[in-house]
């Protein structure tokens, strides 16, 4: 009976979809297969969820760049969904003063170094993990892991006076290779992943060819693990941009990033929400960018390249 | 895949393995000297033995922060996990609608951490925020920074907000990777929506949500930044979780020792953790 009603229901929303989009689809499906379950559920309630779920996530965003055009007498002087009297002082601030757009090139300078470093690092060991037994391998993978569960909160101090030992206080290269404490077992899992699923054949074939393993890892081997790559980059590039106690800690001035920067707008005068808001719409920028780039890898990143 | 064995491949990992000595393994053993010593300044440093650890296993106020802690972990798993499965479901599977929401999507998850708490606090307030002053004008006095409970809401909805999408996107990734003939067969069955759920997603969303769980568990159990924006850890201690405490002895007292007997224990707790949520849901697995 319960079997019969399902039936009859799937028959009506064919009908249904068959009407709504045309008759291509119906010659498409060829007779005997079947819809599958996620069109079974009415159109417009499958659409609710995630699009109630986007606005969920993008009002708090639409607030700030709201924030970020207006003055501070108009944000202070009460609540107002657009802003009244639109202004672009917020951000001429930021882009006329050296010490606040300084924040963002250096941000941008140890993201890419870490990104950089994490990832060529990562590339040999994966492929040592994905195609290699050896002496306390797994161990070592699992150890590698650990430092992923490590609170950056217990690194801060310590960091700091090993990086000062070496004089590499307030550089780049140091937020870049403290980042690496969570970023190179990221991108050696990640990598793993990836190169689990090309087939061992292939360096067989390459090494029969002649190729030596330098040469067959960077001609062949690469170019096919390529998205992998991007996917451990992005990830790289994501925790290190999103980081911040860590990068405080190990920076004063010369390479302090744009996220600590911005803490300055509370100062004896009251707050400069316009131009904390303006300083945060930019913060987003970079991300969204990296995003947009990489959105038709982010699903198969997220499986890490083995679901 | 048949590996071959060859301790060779341990000149492949000799990079990785220096790095991550130097970027884990120094730090961590200054924190291991540091609790187990005392000092009066003039870097003149004494044996203590356990005393630290000793100290910060009696002290109240850590075993306040630590059930805060894991309260909150608690909460964001109980929320974010079902939450972000029942998004993952609804989410379109072809067509335009699905880089258009990927990307909303995770956008949240590109946002410094600092930024996320300036934009809920932004939210927030009573006298700027557009939520803040909504609640206000609907008579419901919402105050943050006062209210313990209202400063619990605020960085638990903020939490969600932020992370949810990494669940979505990692239960989303697990259910594309299902061939279509597993539903041809469910359908052949007259299988129900629940049982479609229960007996084809769920055990193949198994691994993914093994890495969302791990993920999402000791990312929570570590959070600082947001709260420390948001709350700064209070109204009182309401929400110091962990980190935000052992921050402020380690760099606030600059008390040294009890600071790394904390980090030691904290440490082995995530670990401690993680690893019972591993084993348990993969021996699960193997049950069936």
């Amino acid at each position: 009976m319960k079997t019969h009603a399902t039936a009859i229901s799937t028959a009506q929303t064919d009908a249904a979809q068959t009407l709504r989009t045309g008759t291509t689809q119906a010659a498409e499906r060829r007779p005997g297969t079947l819809p599958l379950p996620a069109r079974r559920t009415k159109a417009g309630v499958a659409w609710l969820v995630p699009t109630l779920y986007i606005v969920f996530l993008m009002l708090p965003i639409y607030w700030l760049v709201n924030m970020s055009f207006k003055t501070n007498t108009e944000i202070m002087s009460g609540v107002s969904l657009f802003p009244q009297t639109p202004t672009l002082r917020n951000y001429m601030v930021i882009f006329s003063d050296p010490s606040w757009y300084k924040g963002y090139i250096n941000s941008i300078i140890y993201v890419v170094l870490n990104t950089i470093i994490a990832v060529s690092v990562a590339l040999p060991a994966a492929y040592a993990f994905s195609r290699y037994r050896f002496l306390g391998d797994k161990h070592l993978f699992f150890w590698l892991l650990t430092n992923r569960m490590a609170p950056p909160a217990v690194f801060a101090l310590p960091f700091f006076q090993l990086y000062s030992a070496f004089g590499l206080i307030d550089t780049h290269i140091a937020v870049a290779l403290a980042h690496c404490l969570f970023n190179v077992p990221l991108a050696v899992w990640i990598l793993e992943g990836f190169m689990s699923g090309v087939p061992k054949e292939i360096d067989e074939t390459a090494y029969i060819d002649g190729y030596s393993f330098p040469r067959f890892f960077v001609k062949i081997y690469i170019p096919l693990i390529a998205s992998g790559i991007g996917v451990a980059a992005f990830f790289c590039f994501m925790f290190s941009w999103v980081e911040l106690l860590i990068a405080r800690t190990l920076t004063t001035t010369d390479a302090k990033p744009i996220a600590a920067i911005m803490t300055r707008t509370v100062s004896a005068s009251g707050m400069d929400w316009g131009v904390l808001a303006a300083a945060g719409v930019l913060t987003i920028i970079p991300g969204a960018l990296v995003i947009y780039f990489v959105r038709n890898y982010i699903a198969k990143g997220f499986a890490l390249g083995r679901v | 895949m048949q590996k071959t064995w060859n301790n060779k491949a341990w000149f492949m990992v000799l990079p990785v393995l220096v790095l991550v000595a130097f970027s884990a393994v120094i730090p961590l053993m200054t924190v291991v000297n540091y609790s187990v010593q005392d000092t009066f300044g003039n870097n003149e440093f004494f044996w203590a033995g356990t005393e630290w650890f000793t100290e910060v296993l009696e002290s109240a106020r850590f075993w306040d922060a630590l059930q805060r802690n894991l309260f909150f972990s608690g909460v964001i798993l109980a929320i974010e996990i079902p939450l972000g499965i029942f998004i993952a479901l609804n989410m379109p599977k072809k067509g335009l609608g699905v880089p258009f929401c990927l990307v909303f999507m995770a956008l949240p998850l590109l946002i410094p951490w600092n930024v996320v708490g300036t934009i809920w606090q932004l939210l927030s307030r009573a006298d700027i925020g557009l939520v803040g002053y909504s609640l206000a004008r609907l008579g419901i006095p919402f105050n943050y920074a006062s209210d313990p409970l209202h400063a619990w809401i605020t960085v638990v909805v903020m939490d969600v907000w932020h992370w949810t999408s990494l669940v979505v996107l990692l239960a989303y990734a697990g259910l594309v990777s299902i061939p279509d003939s597993y539903y041809q067969a469910t359908k052949i069955d007259g299988a129900s929506r629940w049982a479609v759920f229960r007996y084809i997603q769920l055990p193949k969303l198994k691994r993914v949500l093994l890495i969302a769980v791990l993920l999402r568990f000791m990312d929570s159990f570590m959070i600082y930044t947001e709260p420390f924006v948001v709350t700064g850890g209070g109204p009182g201690s309401a929400t110091t979780f962990l980190s935000i405490d052992l921050v402020k002895i380690a760099v606030g007292q600059f008390d040294l020792g009890p600071a790394a007997a904390m980090s030691i224990i904290y440490f082995l707790i995530v670990l401690l953790l993680s690893w019972v949520f591993y084993t348990v849901m993969t021996s699960s697995d193997a049950a069936n």
